[in-house]
């Protein structure tokens, strides 16, 4: 079982708020879910839409192919018609498309009708093709009442049960009207965990502490404020909205220094303007998260859509020489733990460290088995009010065997913190004697440098232990390449080797990556850029060169048939 | 209560004569004159000679980069809402690569106090024009004299209804301490716009020069009336007044934000526990 429902619309007519709530149901039903979006940057009108696949089995990447299409515009049916499954269905509304299909795989279903019935107005003629769609998969509906009462409880009982109703009227008109339906679904099982790529970034700084936030808004990293600013009374969080980017920045490295945890995030556009502060960072030892979201560029380029374009750009932003760490989560859980060990590290290094994803991960929605809670670290590196008051002496740069200074909280003792962008001495005060600069360069670059190369773990290996094949990729492309080699095992020793810690590059602990890679017959390096950013690191890092590359650069996602057709073309080199 | 001893700090690197000393004097004496220790404030600064005077005197110090004192300030203020946050800059620093910056620091109305060294002319980059240079001047990079109209801080600052507008003169250091301690009183954002001689690149505002044009503003002036404030901010060229232009009681931006109402950020402990309720929103 493994279904690919598509919702086509334009922008404002709903698919989002549709597509939302049946992906909830699937997965408070047990089943495994991913889903993701292509938009337009539009707020009405366009073409936008909004892909889910569910199945008893983990999926983890977008799917080409279309079991159920919901058309809300002609356009839908235009674009998708031809990527219908030989079972594939199309069920839409005839008098709001003001034209009528005759074709067996056409469904037409009076979703504004069947709502005006039932006491609603068109608006929820939303419910009617959400309750429809459950009764084309013979879905049972009190998982969708339920979240219906939770969603309008608010608005009073009436527009509670005209909703239930419109929900049991397409329901109802779907079971007995769609005769080609044929979907079986496995039997439900325990409720799922359902969250997409930013919302998990979010949760991952506030599971850390984070407890301020300052940006610009940017797409697609505005949801990461989004959803901080909605947690913000419950979890005592500050979240400012900068005048611009810079300010952000800045605003993040005040309240860092002041003595919190903070974290802010921009697009490559946004993040163009931070650059300077994060050479700051660096120079003021400030602690500081900043989560990178990608979209294509160069400049303003497509707002709505994906790339892996900003790698070596955020590898080598920042004029001077400093230590940074740049992570790229390829799934929610990852994107999770690895903003909780951004925290961590910036804090014990005093080091600005990047979260890297894009509108892709972003958007996408995964089940999980859960999280798993136990496994959060919170270390308080800063020094307060007890043990700076016990002290003798304070130097915010004092110089240490590790390169690591301690870090006051101005304020909280009779100590004073002091830092410059300017070289300093220990006490932070500006200098111009040589001396003191190779001490600082030394302290802050080159002692750090190997211990935060120790913390970066090496890159997940998946699939064939004794690989001929090798499929190497970062970031947020990691489902889609996993489930291309789950799909292409039965025929090759093939394997995925996924880079999420990218920065400092992982080290290569014989026998490690490296070596693999060596004795592999084709390697493949797949990147949703154009000039396959990361195959150039790993040449300039470790001097290894793939075999081939793969690079999309589109603005959209790889998608399972697709991948899996560029990977076979390349299997003749074999 | 804090002596002189207790706030001498590095020695200047200005130049002999430079109108920086007197500011750097006068607000050594307001900090003793309130009570206020080195480590009960932090001094957030730019780059130019101005922002060289947290190094100067003893102080919480986060000297960053030029133009980015506000956001950097604010970031401190709002972590740390019982810190008194002082920011210095220059007329470059704050009135040009940070302008955008001072705008939104005014509507916010955070409880920054900002002491601008505004001296007219670039002194750390050695004599170009400011955004407060007036028309005419010539200097190395305008040797056909500056076209653009000067930057009228206190207008600005009286338009965008900033909750306390003063003028100060580092020619005057008594009456500029008596400035400074009514800013470091003042709750909302605070701007003190202080008239510097550059000695060394600005040959036309001079000490003799400021000296013929200014005066105190008069004791029964009120400093609530927008409008008359408004008129007295558009005043330069023949007379140039010192003082309170404007003040108000908008509002202070920290004492709204309720998260921060009953503790500051800073001492708001972590709770863990709390996230597992939150992830089951996910189910």
């Amino acid at each position: 079982m493994d279904y690919s429902i598509r919702l086509g619309g334009e922008a404002g007519q709903g698919i989002q708020t549709v597509g939302y709530t049946l992906s909830k149901v699937f997965s408070r039903a047990g089943y495994h879910v991913f889903t993701h979006q292509d938009y337009e940057s539009r707020v009405r009108g366009g073409h936008n839409f909004f892909q889910m696949r569910l199945s008893d089995k983990p999926v983890t990447g977008p799917r080409e192919v279309i079991d159920i299409l919901v058309a809300f515009d002609h356009e839908s049916i235009a674009r998708y018609e031809g990527q219908l499954t030989d079972y594939g269905q199309v069920i839409y509304d005839s008098r709001s498309l003001k034209k009528s299909y005759d074709k067996s795989q056409f469904l037409d279903i009076p979703f504004e009708a069947l709502a005006m019935e039932q006491g609603g107005s068109r608006i929820m003629a939303n419910t009617v093709a959400t309750g429809a769609i459950m009764g084309m998969l013979g879905m049972e509906l009190d998982i969708l009442l339920g979240l219906l009462r939770e969603a309008f409880h608010r608005k009073g009982e009436e527009v509670v049960t005209a909703n239930l109703n419109a929900a049991m009227a397409g329901h109802d008109y779907a079971v007995r009207e769609c005769v080609r339906c044929s979907f079986a679904l496995a039997p439900a099982a325990k409720p799922r965990m359902l969250i997409s790529g930013v919302d998990a970034i979010a949760m991952g700084a506030i599971a850390s502490g984070c407890k301020f936030y300052s940006a610009y808004p940017m797409t697609p990293s505005t949801g990461i404020m989004d959803y901080v600013a909605d947690k913000a009374k419950e979890f005592g969080i500050v979240v400012e909205q900068a005048e611009d980017e810079i300010a952000a920045v800045n605003m993040a490295l005040g309240a860092s220094f002041a003595g919190v945890r903070a974290m802010t995030g921009s697009s490559g556009g946004g993040f163009a303007l931070m650059v300077e502060g994060v050479s700051l960072a660096a120079m003021t030892e400030t602690p500081l998260v900043i989560a990178l979201g990608q979209r294509p560029g160069p400049a303003t380029g497509f707002p709505t859509r994906t790339e892996q374009a900003e790698l070596l750009f955020t590898l080598h932003s920042g004029h001077g020489e400093f230590p940074r760490v740049v992570f790229a989560p390829g799934n929610p859980e990852q994107a999770f733990f690895l903003t909780h060990k951004a925290f961590d590290i910036a804090e014990k290094y005093q080091i600005p460290v990047f979260i890297m994803f894009d509108q892709y991960l972003a958007d996408t929605q995964w089940t999980l088995e859960g999280i798993d809670l136990k496994e959060l670290r919170y270390t308080d590196y800063r020094l307060r009010a007890g043990a700076l008051s016990t002290l003798k002496s304070y130097r915010r740069h004092l110089l240490t065997e590790n390169g690591v200074s301690p870090l006051g909280v101005p304020g909280e003792s009779r100590h004073l913190v002091v830092t410059d962008s300017d070289e300093h001495d220990e006490e932070g005060h500006m200098v111009e004697d040589a001396e003191t600069r190779i001490k600082m360069v030394d302290k802050r670059l080159f002692k750090k440098l190997p211990l935060i190369a120790q913390e970066i773990a090496p890159p997940l290996l998946y699939g064939s232990a004794e690989p001929d094949v090798i499929i190497v990729g970062w970031g947020s492309t990691y489902g889609v390449l996993k489930e291309s080699v789950d799909a292409m095992m039965k025929e090759k020793k093939i394997a995925l080797l996924h880079f999420s810690e990218i920065y400092p590059f992982p080290r290569n602990e014989e026998p490690g990556y490296l070596d693999m890679l060596k004795n592999a017959k084709l390697t493949i390096c797949v990147e949703n850029n154009a000039t396959g950013q990361f195959a150039r690191l790993m040449r300039a890092e470790k001097g290894y060169e793939f075999h081939a590359r793969i690079n999309k650069y589109d603005g959209r996602p790889f998608t399972l048939e697709g991948l899996i057709g560029e990977l076979n073309a390349h299997m003749g080199r074999l | 209560m804090p002596t002189w001893e207790d706030y001498k700090g590095q020695t200047p690197a200005w130049c002999p004569g430079c109108g920086n000393f007197s500011i750097l004097k006068a607000f050594k004496e307001a900090l003793i004159e309130l009570a206020i220790e080195p480590h009960q404030f932090t001094i957030v600064s730019g780059i130019g000679q101005g922002a060289k005077l947290p190094h100067y005197l003893k102080c919480n110090t986060f000297n960053g980069l030029h133009g980015r004192t506000l956001p950097v300030a604010t970031g401190i203020k709002l972590a740390n809402h019982e810190m008194r946050v002082v920011a210095v800059a220059g007329d470059g620093d704050c009135y040009g690569e940070g302008g955008n910056h001072l705008l939104h620091a005014m509507r916010r109305n955070i409880g920054l106090k900002l002491f601008v060294h505004n001296n007219q002319i670039y002194g750390l980059t050695k004599g170009q024009a400011s955004p407060t240079s007036m028309e005419g001047m010539k200097t190395k990079n305008q040797p056909f004299g500056v076209f653009s109209e000067q930057l009228n801080p206190m207008a600005l600052a009286v338009a965008m209804d900033c909750s306390f507008v003063a003028r100060g003169f580092a020619g005057d250091p008594g009456h500029l301490k008596g400035l400074i301690k009514e800013a470091m009183a003042h709750t909302g954002f605070s701007l003190v716009d202080i008239l510097q001689p550059c000695v060394t690149f600005n040959k036309l505002n001079t000490y003799e020069w400021y000296r013929q044009r200014v005066y105190h503003i008069e004791a029964e002036y009120n400093p609530e009336d927008r409008a008359e404030a408004f008129k007295r901010a558009l005043q330069w060229g023949e007379r140039i007044p010192l003082g309170i232009l404007y003040r108000n009681n908008r509002p202070v931006y920290e004492e709204r934000i309720s998260v921060i109402k009953d503790m500051p950020l800073v001492r708001q402990s972590f709770d863990p526990a709390k996230i597992g309720i939150t992830f089951k929103e996910f189910y």
